[in-house]
């Protein structure tokens, strides 16, 4: 067991675990914050996204040991970043949700996509999302809300 | 009497014949000798000869290590990397990106951190990235190119970064990822990935045979 400082959505945290332990599971089990969610554990389906130090990153496959310095921000921060706020609204207006167990991790892809690319192409958006899976199958209804949150930003 | 002072007299005519053909094939031999050693322009073509014949021996080894999958995964012609020793598809649906960096949302980065992550089996070095396309070592349907095309492409310097021998040398001995090569850490199976045909050592001892020898490439067939 070690000890980790880490500042996650802003606010300065320290837990005490194995250095092996990935960031999801610190997240989840240590700091109770289950936003965060598991789907397969090995950064195949992107449930897991979170941004460290701003870049989206699937947090399942991040051993706390390696997390350093870089701020960790979740989908629990999200009302309040700009683009979060958004990406949200998009997502509730155009009901995109289905079961819903994948989108906290569609909305950190969507919101870093935009973040890097406002204005983002129908090509841009099937890259930058490929790589977060949805069973229920919401991609055209993901896609037209990254579109309608890219419409609302300046 | 006089037949022994008749043996006598040919046995010593035999022998200073022999002693004359002697001296004279010594002579032309020697002769022969100091023209070879006298001459810098053959000197010179047998040590490039050798040179050539050594320096394509090292660039044997140094392929060996480039094509293993360890390396050449990120050497591909296609818009993804490669995993395993299979050599497959990298999975997530990762793509290339401009920079050979994946795109916005999802990088090479989001998942390969600066150091091997042996507990999730994630590979990690400071830097991952894809090759660029110029340095392909693979065609479009992910077969491995032949020696001879590899070595045009690693000593191009239109294609490679404009590293000169030196350069390439320096190339194999720090960047991280080509260390990364010879430490690759567990797979998520737990199991240690498997090594590059040569050790490092061993690997940036041919990269400077090769280099020393002008680097050498095998002909086209």
């Amino acid at each position: 067991m070690e000890t980790y400082k880490l500042v996650v959505n802003g606010h300065p945290m320290e837990v005490a675990t194995d250095p092996g332990t990935p960031l999801l599971w610190v997240l989840r089990e240590e700091l109770k914050m289950t936003g965060t969610k598991y789907g397969c554990g090995i950064a195949a389906c992107g449930a897991c996204t979170v941004h460290l130090a701003g870049v989206p990153t699937r947090s399942c496959v991040v051993p706390i040991s390696l997390v350093g310095r870089r701020p960790v921000v979740t989908i629990e921060a999200m009302t309040g970043d700009p683009v979060g706020r958004v990406v949200q609204d998009a997502w509730v207006s155009h009901d995109v949700v289905q079961c819903g167990y994948c989108q906290s991790g569609q909305i950190m892809s969507a919101v870093a996509l935009l973040k890097a690319i406002p204005k983002p192409t129908d090509a841009d958006i099937e890259q930058s999302m490929g790589g977060n899976l949805c069973r229920c199958a919401t991609y055209v209804r993901i896609r037209e809300a990254i579109q309608i949150a890219s419409g609302q930003l300046k | 009497m006089a037949k022994t002072q008749g043996t006598t007299k040919s046995t010593v005519t035999i022998t200073l014949w022999g002693l004359a053909v002697l001296a004279l094939l010594l002579a032309c031999s020697s002769r022969t000798a100091s023209a070879q050693a006298a001459s810098p322009e053959r000197s010179s073509r047998i040590d490039s000869r050798t040179a050539r014949v050594e320096g394509l021996a090292a660039w044997d080894q140094i392929y060996s290590v480039l094509t293993h999958p360890r390396c050449i995964n990120c050497h591909t012609a296609t818009n993804y990397p490669q995993q395993g020793d299979d050599r497959h598809r990298h999975v997530a649906n990762v793509v290339r990106g401009a920079e050979g960096k994946g795109v916005a949302a999802l990088q090479c980065v989001s998942c390969h951190q600066e150091a091997n992550a042996d507990t999730t089996g994630v590979p990690g070095a400071n830097g991952w990235h894809l090759a660029p396309l110029s340095m392909s070592w693979q065609d479009g349907n992910d077969r491995i190119l032949p020696s001879a095309e590899v070595c045009r492409a690693v000593t191009d310097r239109s294609k490679n970064h404009d590293l000169d021998g030196p350069g390439l040398l320096k190339h194999h001995t720090e960047e991280p990822l080509v260390l990364w090569a010879f430490q690759p850490g567990r797979g998520i199976d737990s199991n240690r990935r498997t090594l590059p045909p040569l050790t490092h050592d061993a690997f940036v001892a041919a990269t400077r045979r090769w280099v020393d020898a002008g680097m050498p490439c095998p002909p086209i067939k």
